[in-house]
């Protein structure tokens, strides 16, 4: 699939003494890494080359706190403001689209264009954000950029690459329920570790990526960055077809059956991955070794089974990692008290995230010294998740419900966990500090945090779920009796 | 894009930490500029201040003999996480021109390299030799793709041939790419008429 991909898109052959000139089909822009690229081009009196071709939106600064009184948004700092502004108004004079804040298909922005389906199987996505990498759920190779080239992107529609090499992932058998695509990641981070798909681009197969749906692949694809790697991707299928026949933008713009849509799934199946397609590295996992996972320490390679021991530290950074987390080795993270919680980002923000920590907090109260914060990834998934009065469950076990964006997963917009406090969070990065100076973070799936919100300490959603069964089976019993 | 770069000579400053990530070369709360310029202070932030706000003595950058060195010696994985070009601009505004490490992200060490900020990647053991001697000055050679020794030994490291053409030459890429223009236009028109 990749080489295909790769080879459709080659402007001109990369050889010993220069890169590939790559075309870029799709280019996501956001206001934190694009204004000095405008502002280069500017300098360098360019316009883009394809402004149709690049859509905008914004995420990371803005507020999750609706307009106050005076119907001002409440962002934390002005520079954040101006940030956000300067945004509007590069696209303004550049002809950009831009899903501006009101728009009803805001949000983040990995989560908007394959939800407005501008994301699809074969083509080359960039954004200047390195959680690029869940579009290549759709079996596209999008990857993330720095600034310098999100200013070529504009005024090239290219960019310069060296063909990464390639590494196939095969995940073989059924997960057990309460085990999900969050889990399946962070079990893959745990094993190649943070550095293990450094230079390699990961194609995700087997049995137990079929079953998934396109919000489990794009949880999947999202973290492939975590392992180093440069991209993930999964083939597409009927799956990814069935997203795309629903999404507004996508060919045949959500109408069944077109002509259009029907030319464009012809063209799409091409990308399928050949039987015996050569890859650089292999890896094997049966989906039998995988448990629900979160990390100990201060990156996503630390990731282990929930009722794993913390393993003894090999070396001064896992010691400085155990240190900073105020954990203990030799025991497992079951029963680890908790301070906050957060449901979000583009890693796990979409409507079956919500839908999952509803299931749990239905009925039920966060336990009072916890904070639960869940913050919808886009409008869409806003408006769809209130539809199912979802908003309502999340209020009513005490937790907030939020306007949508990138918020606590990056803690730029003032949504933070205070210094020493440890959070259980759905996002996508443990680093020191990602979630606040001083903020403890451990990483986990929708299910494992909404656990840890109820109970107010970390748990094993397997055995509340087989708890849950054996106190309805108790109830029924005793009505019957 | 500066100008050329041939060498890079100078001591050097260690961070012997594994998995640096960009989150911890410039935090998050530093982004919201729409500079490039003055990231500087604001790199290592958390690291170089404690809690009550006042300078770290432990911490590298704040030790008055490594000021205005620009060679880092870092442990493995250094700049992983995000794709924020802020990173290697705070480490260029600190004065830096090359990282050492034994691995070094993917998109970190692109960016770095538009900024004239020379990746440079060596075995573990080496840079662990070069972490016991960090007042040796060190030179780091761009044509030979050479880092040597006061002692004269020398390390190879890889470079892209059109990245060390690019240091070199201070030619910049987007240069490049607007020279290719006829080529993106005839490829565009192929895909059109397909
Ligand atoms: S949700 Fe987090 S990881 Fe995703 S784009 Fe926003 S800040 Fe980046």
């Amino acid at each position: 699939m990749f080489d295909k991909l790769w080879d459709a898109h080659v402007v001109v052959p990369e050889t010993e003494a220069a890169p590939a000139v790559l075309y870029i089909d799709l280019h996501l822009i956001h206001e934190v890494t694009s204004p000095q690229a405008f502002a280069e081009l500017r300098a360098r009196g360019l316009t883009p080359a394809r402004p149709e071709r690049t859509k905008a939106t914004m995420d990371h600064s803005t507020p999750t706190l609706p307009p106050g009184p005076d119907g001002k948004l409440p962002y934390n700092t002005e520079a954040a403001a101006i940030q956000v502004d300067t945004l509007a108004r590069n696209c303004a004079e550049f002809g950009i689209e831009l899903f501006d804040m009101g728009s009803a298909h805001r949000g983040i922005v990995h989560v908007i264009a394959p939800e407005l389906g501008f994301t699809q199987p074969g083509m080359t996505i960039v954004c200047g954000d390195s959680h690029t990498s869940t579009h290549g759920a759709f079996g596209a190779l999008a990857f993330g950029i720095g600034t310098s080239e999100v200013g070529h992107v504009l005024a090239t529609q290219c960019l310069l690459q060296r063909k990464p090499k390639t590494m196939s992932i095969t995940i073989d058998g059924e997960l057990d329920p309460g085990v999900g695509a969050k889990d399946v990641i962070l079990h893959v981070i745990g094993m190649i570790g943070v550095n293990g798909g450094t230079g390699h681009v990961i194609e995700y197969r087997g049995s137990a990526i079929r079953a998934m749906d396109m919000e489990q692949r794009m949880t999947l694809c999202n973290m492939s960055i975590e392992a180093g790697a440069r991209a993930g991707m999964v083939a597409p299928d009927e799956i990814t077809y069935a997203w795309l026949a629903k999404a507004p933008r996508a060919p045949g713009a959500g109408v069944v059956n077109s002509l259009e849509f029907a030319q464009a799934k012809a063209r799409w199946s091409q990308f399928v991955t050949d039987e015996g397609a050569h890859f650089d590295h292999q890896v094997w996992i049966d989906t039998r070794d995988i448990r629900p996972t979160l990390t100990w320490g201060t990156h996503p390679g630390t990731a282990i089974a929930v009722d794993t021991p913390i393993p003894a530290p090999s070396d001064a950074a896992a010691r400085k990692s155990l240190d900073y987390m105020q954990l203990e080795a030799g025991h497992s993270l079951l029963g680890t008290s908790v301070d906050v919680v957060f449901v979000g980002s583009c890693t796990n923000g979409r409507l079956s995230d919500m839908r999952a920590v509803a299931r749990v907090l239905r009925g039920r109260k966060v336990a009072s010294h916890v904070r639960m914060l869940v913050v919808p990834g886009s409008e869409q998934v806003k408006r769809e998740a209130e539809a199912e009065g979802i908003d309502a469950v999340v209020r009513n076990a005490g937790a907030e419900w939020r306007e949508p964006g990138c918020s606590m997963c990056i803690a730029m917009n003032g949504d933070l966990v205070a210094p020493g406090q440890l959070a259980v969070s759905t996002s996508n990065r443990n680093f020191e500090g990602r979630q606040g100076p001083g903020a403890r973070t451990l990483l986990a799936s929708p299910l494992t945090a909404a656990w840890a919100a109820v109970n107010g300490h970390v748990s094993d959603p397997r055995i509340e779920a087989a708890r849950q069964a054996a106190e309805v089976s108790e109830n029924m019993r005793k009505e019957v009796a | 894009m500066s100008g050329g770069l041939q060498f890079v000579r100078s001591r050097s400053v260690v961070l012997r930490q594994t998995n640096i990530d960009t989150d911890q070369i410039i935090p998050a709360r530093f982004l919201s500029t729409t500079e490039r310029k003055g990231l500087g202070q604001h790199a290592f932030n958390d690291w170089r201040r404690l809690a009550d706000g006042a300078p770290n003595p432990e911490f590298a950058f704040n030790q008055p003999e490594n000021a205005g060195r620009s060679i880092l010696l870092a442990g493995r994985n250094f700049g992983c996480g995000s794709s924020r070009e802020h990173a290697p601009w705070a480490l260029t505004d600190l004065g830096l021109r090359a990282i050492v490490s034994s691995e070094i992200a993917d998109i970190f060490r692109n960016n770095s390299l538009k900024n004239g900020l020379l990746p440079v990647v060596l075995d573990e053991a080496d840079v662990q030799t070069l972490m016991q001697r960090p007042d040796d000055e060190l030179t780091i050679d761009v044509a030979a793709r050479e880092l040597r020794t006061p002692d004269g030994r020398a390390y190879s490291f890889p470079l892209d041939a059109f990245a060390r053409t690019c240091l070199l030459e201070g030619v910049d890429e987007l240069g490049y790419l607007l020279v290719r223009k006829p080529d993106i236009q005839a490829y565009e028109a192929r895909q059109h008429a397909r």
